[in-house]
């Protein structure tokens, strides 16, 4: 019986709403019956939360899982990453092995983080050890840059010690959860401005892994010149990359937005740097990105009713290393210019067709396997069927130091083959 | 026709309407055309001299001093007197803009000038595409590039990079070709331009800063490298060195006079210092050479090379077969030529190919191409040494989109139909005009 998919949201946004009606789609309300809810992290809470009840029927999906927190929350995915490593050492896989100085050789692409105000006490003795060291303060549970700050001195977050007395307002069970990470102060920079990494990652399914990811992915950079000086931590136009500050600043350009695509980026390693330190440094991106993911899926509700399209943000250093700063459950979908605007239309675009096959109503039932032909700007990140059917250990053969990618990775505007020939 | 019959019309007007508009300019605005920084402003300057872009000082009273189009306007008014003593009946067929009869070349001369690009060579911007393997072609591309690097032979890299440059080779392969290598004394010499502008302000950096501000600091691509524009193209002005090509240029430096020393050669000075006015989007010729050198002696080096080597040709009036009365020439006989139907249907409804062309053309297609494009664009102007793969392009460009052009009925459609040429793939476009055409 061929009806028309009926859809509900609740983000009032024009990239999603013409990729509905393109599609014939048609528009209810929550209360009557829908098929497709893009929903913002608010209402998937109160969907999937226990007092709700709500049971959602073969014919109905969503865009969210219902615990992607455990991903897309600061302090729960460094805890799960953690927890992950550890269980890899213990099984003693050699993804685990570490170097002289006790770092993870493959897993290390996390700042070291601790939450405050749990491991106050921990942070502090890693402080000390270089008491030249910049941190950052973000609040776990928000977004867009809000609340974050720097700190180089202790005293500076005096109030989330644990048994600070100056925190006589505020008890501890109300104060609120940060994280802090090790501030990255020698990121690589492009004429001579700090930028960031947006990577979009499709999952349609953690068990078993079922990724994709978004060709077209952008750096973020910073209006002003970066500068380790001290005197400008409290800049946040020089530190921040998120648009939603760098929007405000004086210079923030609204026909190019501060952003470059992904390929120029590669384009410019490639002619400063080398193809070979290029391609291995996309191809690590690609590795923790697929890490991460792993790390979740073991406590990830994997309910079939549920595909996600994270914001990936990934800072590389000026040795060429990567390093995952957060995870996105709700990326914004507002767009700054022209471009950007048919960037996030062919991004939804791209990610309906995958997730809802045909346009038609769906049947959470089906095997997830998009044919080729629709995946649009999408290509495969990681399917794990498939890489079960060639052995698990051939992950761990390409990743002891063989050459990661395929072919040794290509270099053309117009995009890249398959991703992964290691699994 | 001769070098010396358009210096002495032509070319000399030009400058002089050029001088005129800066001269006036400097008088409405009260501005110096040069005048030395006090101690407190070069202090200033030294510590912001990475960062200039963040600089915002009022520019609003600064016109540019031409853009291309009224350069355009210039080039269609050429005529050469010699020519009621009987030119060529070809000639006077000629329906284009450009009225005066160089000689240039034809498709068969064409494919021969550029018979690597040719279809049973191999090429990078086509044959490095994902669907082909790269055991083909491309890696035996790539050794030879290595090879030619590690032997540092330029002729051999000059006819290597015909068939296009490997992105991590390539700014190697152009130092080589361009014979540039950073020696103390190159550092040395930039670092003493960077001295002259921290001393002396002149009024053409105002004009530098305006073009960076329109172009360069809108682009998608180059936007991130505003500020190694600025440390460029301010040392260029000052560089004297650069007038050692107008010995081959048959433009002439502008002029200016010491105070109260009007007309007395002894007392004229080149102004600005390198004899080069800049004019609207002069910056994008530096913008993409960013992608590939990011020490400021070397990036200027580069710069300085190929401006004299080939960008000049793109705006001073000469005979020279890469100059732009060539060029544009070449473009209008290639088009009427090769695509009369759509030449006569554009000229009909007042939209002359060259009104559209000739921008690119003179910017070497910089701004206009996406940046991977365009290097292996220029990859081939410094393999041939030649710009004549510019009109080739450009007409190659009308080629590709001739069933649209034949639709449109207005000069604003047409303009609307070539707007955007950020998806363009050079090589396969060049290749089919040059040598997949029935002609």
């Amino acid at each position: 019986m061929a009806g028309k998919v009926k859809w509900v949201t609740d983000i009032e946004k024009s990239v999603l709403i013409n990729n509905f009606e393109k599609r014939g789609w048609v528009q209810v309300t929550e209360n009557e019956d829908w098929n497709f809810y893009w929903m913002s992290v608010q209402t998937i809470r109160n969907v999937f939360s226990v007092e709700a009840g709500y049971r959602l029927s073969d014919d109905q999906i969503v865009n969210h899982f219902p615990n992607h927190y455990e991903l897309t929350r600061k302090d729960l995915m460094v805890k799960n990453i953690k927890r992950y490593r550890k269980e890899l050492e213990k099984e003693g896989s050699p993804l685990a092995e570490k170097d002289e100085n006790g770092k993870y050789l493959y897993l290390d692409f996390v700042p070291v983080t601790y939450m405050l105000p749990a491991d106050y006490n921990l942070f502090v003795e890693e402080f000390r050890k270089s008491p030249s060291s910049t941190w950052i303060m973000k609040p776990c549970g928000k977004a867009q840059g809000k609340g974050i700050f720097l700190i180089n001195k202790l005293s500076q977050i005096k109030k989330w010690s644990r048994d600070s007395k100056t925190s006589s307002f505020v008890t501890q069970s109300t104060k609120e959860a940060y994280v802090i990470s090790l501030y990255i102060n020698n990121p690589l920079l492009i004429g001579g401005r700090k930028f960031d990494l947006r990577l979009y990652v499709l999952v349609s399914t953690y068990r078993p892994l079922r990724c994709y990811m978004y060709k077209l992915g952008f750096c973020r950079f910073c209006t002003v010149k970066y500068t380790p000086s001290t005197s400008e931590l409290d800049n946040m136009f020089v530190h921040l990359t998120n648009v939603a500050i760098q929007k405000h600043g004086e210079d923030y350009n609204h026909i190019h937005g501060g952003k470059w695509t992904v390929n120029n980026l590669r384009l410019y390693l490639e002619s400063t740097r080398g193809k070979e330190v290029t391609g291995k440094l996309f191809d690590e991106i690609h590795w923790i990105i697929v890490q991460s993911l792993k790390a979740v899926a073991p406590v990830m509700n994997n309910d079939k009713h549920c595909f996600e399209c994270y914001g990936y943000d990934i800072i590389i250093d000026d040795k060429l290393k990567p390093w995952l700063i957060e995870v996105n459950a709700s990326p914004s979908l507002t767009s700054s210019t022209a471009n950007d605007r048919i960037l996030k239309y062919n991004l939804i675009n791209d990610t309906l067709n995958i997730a809802v096959p045909n346009g038609e109503i769906p049947d959470c039932k089906w095997n997830k396997s998009p044919p080729k032909e629709v995946l649009g700007n999408y290509e495969i990140l990681y399917d794990e069927e498939l890489a079960q059917g060639d052995g698990a250990d051939r992950e761990l053969r390409s990743r002891q130091g063989q050459s990661l990618g395929p072919r040794g990775g290509r270099s053309r505007d117009s995009g890249r083959t398959i991703l992964t020939t290691w699994k | 026709m001769t070098l010396t019959v358009l210096k002495s019309t032509s070319q000399g007007s030009w400058e002089k309407r050029i001088l005129k508009s800066l001269n006036s300019m400097c008088t409405e605005l009260s501005i110096p055309l040069a005048r030395k920084r006090p101690v407190g402003e070069q202090k200033e300057l030294l510590n912001k001299w990475n960062e200039m872009g963040t600089d915002e000082p009022d520019l609003s009273l600064f016109r540019p001093v031409y853009a291309p189009k009224d350069f355009l306007e210039v080039l269609i008014n050429l005529r050469n007197p010699n020519y009621e003593n009987g030119d060529s009946l070809s000639f006077r067929t000629h329906l284009g803009l450009i009225q005066v009869p160089l000689k240039v070349k034809d498709i068969p001369e064409l494919k021969e000038f550029f018979v690597e690009l040719g279809l049973t060579t191999g090429q990078l911007g086509i044959d490095d595409s994902t669907q082909v393997p790269p055991e083909l072609f491309e890696n035996e591309h790539v050794r030879i590039g290595q090879k030619v690097l590690a032997e540092q032979d330029s002729a051999a890299a000059q006819q290597y990079i015909r068939q296009g440059s490997p992105t991590a080779l390539r700014a190697e392969l152009w130092a080589l070709i361009l014979n540039i290598s950073s020696q103390p004394e190159d550092i040395l010499y930039y670092e003493q331009l960077k001295t002259n502008v921290i001393q002396h302000d002149l009024l053409v950096d105002s004009l530098i800063y305006k073009d960076v501000k329109l172009t360069a600091s809108n682009d998608d691509y180059y936007f991130v490298f505003e500020d190694y524009l600025y440390q460029v193209l301010l040392c260029f002005s000052r560089d004297t060195s650069v007038l050692g090509h107008f010995a081959y240029n048959s433009a002439s430096p502008p002029k200016s006079y010491i105070r109260g020393k009007l007309g007395l050669e002894e007392y004229a000075v080149f102004y600005p210092p390198n004899g080069v006015i800049p004019f609207h989007g002069f910056s994008m010729y530096v913008a993409p050479l960013c992608f590939l050198y990011h020490e400021p002696s070397k990036l200027y080096q580069i710069f300085r090379e190929m401006y004299v080597r080939f960008f000049f040709r793109l705006h001073s009036i000469s005979s020279h077969p890469s100059g732009i009365v060539s060029l544009c020439l070449l473009f209008e006989t290639l088009l009427q030529t090769y695509l009369p139907q759509l030449f006569y249907h554009l000229r009909e409804i007042g939209a002359q190919p060259l009104r559209i062309s000739f921008k690119w053309m003179v910017r070497a297609f910089s701004g206009y191409l996406a940046t991977d494009q365009l290097l292996l664009l220029w990859d081939r102007i410094l393999g041939y040494n030649s710009l004549e793969i510019l009109a080739v392009l450009a007409a190659a460009v009308f080629a590709f989109r001739a069933v649209n052009l034949m639709e449109v009925t207005s000069l604003a459609a047409a303009e609307a139909v070539l707007a955007d040429l950020s998806t363009l793939k050079v090589m396969p476009l060049l290749q089919i005009f040059l040598f997949a055409t029935v002609t």
